[in-house]
Parts: structure tokens; sequence; C-alpha cells
């Protein structure tokens, strides 16, 4: 399963502060790890919203709004794309990520794939394919 | 009602669980190297394991769950080697062996032990896929021993019985141990054979994950991730390696097309038929990264680096007629010189086709046809009749479908041959 793991903005991220020489480079050797086990699909850092627009659409149309936006709770700082087996595995990363020392919060969503969108096995496919499980548990 | 103890219990053991899953391979891998064989290296990793459901729900998680894990196995193989030193004969050995480990366990730099933990595991992963063990075993071993699979969730996943994937597993270890294969990373001239095994391992559990017919089972995309994962973590291990590098690309390209290969109808859908807006651009773009990597290692291509670039010429193409047929069909070329196969022509002859004309590609096939090869092979007929369709030899091409239809097991496919045979089998009106 994929997971995008979020980073929620900070009042530091947000005054486009970068993280000082000794984060990055624990953020860099845990990347390394990451993409070591096979888990990192994909990592960005945001700019801050200062740097960012919003496009909201309403009864007259659309509006163009410049950043920064203040709600800094809302925002976000940067997103991995993370490979694993279950959501606990992707916790079990980020307690040994450096943010394990800090105040962050870290949110983990689940990735949509295919089998979710509801495109259910025609029956007949499925009953072959319980079917096969019934005589390989069988055949003992 | 559960208490709040016991779920207290529960959840640790769950962390325990996710923990153990990462960290078994290493801890597997570093026992290994001391004990000097798989098998006591997974009892001994899971005596450790046994004692962290035992202790961690009263002392809480430790920081470093893996480290806590790795001391405890450690500490459990160093007990087992002394007192095999007290009952063995080449005490002087065994006895500097052991002195060097306990005393390297505490002084090692972290970088140090980083490399040797890659290490460790790269000689697992060579002993796992030991030519010695059937295509089966090896497949078996590597799922428990580096996938962190239980012997059940091997069972499913490939549809065979719990016991016998246990028997599987207990006859290879059995195997390794009888032959007394060395825990090492096989020397260079050996080094390329010994890959491949390793490569086979990998891609033919893809495979299995990729190829179910029945697509939606929760069981075999994870198959295809759990090969992903593995290509991943051998190219870290081995990244001067083209092959490894070929392989993952080729893997990464062939799992971004995942949601486009099955139909509504739950029937496979062909590469030249699949809609290409369903295709995973982020699995191309890794794919396309690793095809650059091997590529930048030079050499002669491997198989996997091949197969790799005939994938991405397509992962390229926004549709059929924008992809580059010649190119596709230099590198089948090259590909049937590297590793021949009938397949790899019948491709060839579809690539031929494609950049040259039907009539140029139906000359191949005849000629694969005339050969013998591929005589209980569905998509031979089919492709023939494609090409006759495309030269209007209509009456020819019905004949065919119908060959291919009675020729493939999934009712599905032989369903669609059999429209084709209706539709490209009659004169146009």
């Amino acid at each position: 399963m994929r997971v995008m793991v979020i980073v929620k903005a900070t009042p530091a991220s947000e005054a486009g502060r970068l993280p000082g020489p000794d984060l990055l480079s624990e953020m860099g050797l845990f990347n390394e790890q990451l993409v070591k086990a096979g888990v990192l699909l994909a990592a960005e850092g945001l700019q801050s919203s200062a740097h960012g627009v919003r496009v909201q659409f309403g009864a007259g149309g659309s509006t163009v709004v410049d950043g920064p936006f203040t709600e800094t709770r809302e925002l976000i700082a940067g997103f991995w794309l993370w490979q694993v087996r279950s959501i606990e595995e992707a916790v079990e990363w980020i307690r040994r990520s450096p943010f394990r020392n800090g105040t962050e919060t870290i949110e983990i969503r689940r990735v949509f794939e295919a089998e979710d969108f509801g495109e259910s096995l025609p029956a007949d496919v499925r009953v072959q394919e319980q079917r096969l499980r019934a005589q390989a548990t069988a055949k003992i | 009602m559960v208490s709040s103890a016991a779920m207290a219990v529960t959840e640790t053991h769950r962390t325990i669980d996710t923990v153990w899953r990462i960290e078994s391979p290493r801890i597997i891998a570093a026992l290994a190297r001391l004990v000097r064989d798989v098998g006591i290296a997974e009892e001994l990793a899971q005596d450790a394991l046994v004692t962290a459901l035992e202790h961690w729900p009263h002392t809480g998680i430790p920081d470093n769950p893996g480290a806590w894990l790795m001391t405890a196995a450690r500490n459990r193989a160093l007990d087992r080697l002394r007192r095999e030193r007290m009952l063995a004969r080449h005490h002087a050995m065994l006895g500097a062996e052991l002195e060097m480990e306990e005393r390297s366990g505490s002084d090692r730099s972290e970088a140090a032990a980083a490399d040797e933990i890659g290490d460790d595991l790269l000689r697992l992963i060579f002993v796992a896929c030991h030519p010695l063990l059937g295509a089966e075993a090896r497949t078996a071993l590597t799922l428990k021993l580096l996938g962190g699979l239980t012997t059940a969730e091997i069972a499913r996943a490939f549809l065979v019985p719990e016991p016998t994937i246990a028997q599987r597993i207990v006859r290879a270890k059995r195997t390794l141990s009888d032959a007394q294969v060395p825990f090492e990373i096989p020397r260079r001239a050996e080094l390329a054979a010994r890959l491949a095994s390793v490569l086979e391992v990998i891609y033919l559990v893809f495979n299995e994950g990729y190829s179910a017919t029945a697509g939606a089972d929760w069981m075999r995309p994870d198959l295809c991730e759990e090969a992903l994962r593995l290509g991943r973590v051998l190219a870290g291990l081995m990244p001067g390696e083209p092959e490894v590098h070929g392989l993952v690309a080729l893997m990464e390209i062939q799992a971004s097309r995942m949601r486009a290969r099955l139909g509504p109808r739950g029937e496979p859908v062909l590469l030249m038929e699949q809609n290409r807006a369903l295709w995973d651009r982020l699995l191309i773009r890794r794919g396309l990264e690793s095809l650059a990597r091997a590529e930048s290692l030079g050499g002669a291509p491997g198989p996997y680096r091949l197969q790799a670039a005939i994938a991405a010429c397509h992962a390229r193409a926004a549709s059929v007629a924008a992809t580059d047929w010649s190119r596709i069909e230099a590198l089948y070329e090259a590909l049937a010189r590297a590793a021949p196969s009938p397949v790899v022509e019948l491709n060839r002859a579809v690539a031929v086709a494609m950049s040259r004309g039907p009539a140029a590609g139906l000359e191949l096939v005849d000629a694969l046809s005339a050969g013998g090869a591929l005589a209980h092979y569905h998509l031979l007929p089919s492709v023939r009749g494609d090409l006759l369709a495309k030269l209007g030899r209509h009456g020819e091409a019905r004949v065919e479908f119908e060959r291919a239809a009675s020729l493939t097991q999934n009712e599905r496919e032989r369903t669609l041959l059999l429209d084709r045979a209706r539709t490209d089998g009659a004169p146009p009106s």
C-alpha cells in the first residue's frame, strides 16, 4: 500500500527559514534509510505559502489570492510518498525520523489504490477465486 | 469487554510485529554470519522476538527497538557459540572469532555498522537464492527470511497449502545446511551466475503478483510490492550492478500499468489497448531513472536492462501510434541475442509489424510457426490472426483467432478471441 506522509507547516517553515545543517544532514540520512529499505517513492519540500496562491471558486467565478496564508495549522510544508505494508509500518518509520525529538505533527494518509474504488470483481471471478482457495486449503 | 491492560498488550504486540517485519532480515543476516547456518539464525532471531513479546508490554517499547532486538539476538548467538566451543574440537579458531565478535560489538562506528549490516543482508540474499535450491524453494525461503512474510501469507500468495510451504522451507534450510553452503558474498567469478539466481527469484515473485488473473485479490498487488521492495533493497546494496537496476526498472514500469491491465469484466487488457491515462507516472519516472542508472554503468546490456528499455519505449509513448517501434524492434533483436526464446521472437515479430508493416511481421511469425515452437501458446495464433486481418486475409484470420481461443485457459480471453474471430474474420462491409 502507499501512504502520503504530510509534514505540517510551522512558523519557522512559513517564515521561509530552512532547517539548519544538522537537521538537513539527519534528514538526508533518514531518507537514505528509506531508500535502502525500498520504502521511499517520492519526497518533496514545499516553499512557504508566501510563494503560493489560492484559487477560490464561488458564485462570481474564480478569484486568485496570493499567499502568505495565516492559518499555519492548515498548511503543509512537505510530503513523502512511501510504499509500506501497513499504516503501523509508516508510524514506525516516522518514530525513527528526525522529527522524533521535536514537536511537529506528522500526518499519514492512505493513497487510494485501484481495489479501493469498489470496482468489484465480477461474481463468477470471485467464486472461482474462492474455489481455488478452498481447494488449496483442503489439499492437506 | 477487553481490559485496557489487555488492549495495551495487543497494541504493543502490533508494534512489535511491525518492528519485526522491518528488522528481522538484518537480524537473521547478522546471526547467520555468526552461527553459519540460516535455520539456526532464524530460530535465534525468533527467540529474541519472544523475549520482546514478553518484556516490552511491561517495560514499554525501547527507543531503538531494532538495536534492542539485535543485541538480544546476538547475545543468544554468542551464548550458543560459547556452548559449542566447549564441545568443539577447533577451540582456537572459534575462540579467536568469538573474542573478535565480543569486542567489536561495542566499539563499532555507526557507518561501519551500517556497512556490515549491508554486507550481511547481501550474504543472506545470496544464500536464500542459492542455485542448489529449486525455484519454488528459493522463493519461499526468500519471502520468509527477507520479506518477513509468515508461512501462512506465503501460502496464500501462491495458492498452495500452508504445510506445503512450511515443508518447502524446512527442506530448503536442511539442503543448505547439509551442503554447508558458506555464508558469503560470491566471488567475482561466480557472481554473475549467483546474481542471476537472485534476480530470477525476485522477478518470479513479481510475476506471481502481476499475472494473477483474479486481479483485485489483496495479496497479489502486495506480491508485486514485495518484489519491488526487494529489488530496491538489492539495488541499494549492489549499486554497481546494471542488471539489478535493469530489473528494478522493469518492475517499476510494469507495475505502473497495473490499474490499466484489467477491463471492466475482469478481462486482461493487452498493452496496446490499455488506457494510458491510468498508467502511474510516478512509477514510470522511477523506472526511467533506474534504467538510466543501468545504462550509465555501461557494459553489454543484459536481458533485464533490455526488457526494461523496451518497457520504457512504451512508457514514454502517449499512444500506440506515437511509440518508437523501430527502437523496440532493435531492442528485441538485442534481446534475442542476449536471451533467445520463442516468446522474444514473437514479440519481435509484433514490433517488426508495427515498424515495417504487417507483411514483414507475418514472415517472422510464419517462420516461428514452422519451427514448431509455441505450438500451445495462444498468443501465437492470436498475433498471426491480427496480422492476417490487417492484410485483408479475413478468412484465414478467423481460423487463427478460433485456434487461439481453443488454446487459452482464461474464460474472458477466450470470449475476446471468439469476438475477434467474428469481427475481424468477416470482410469489412
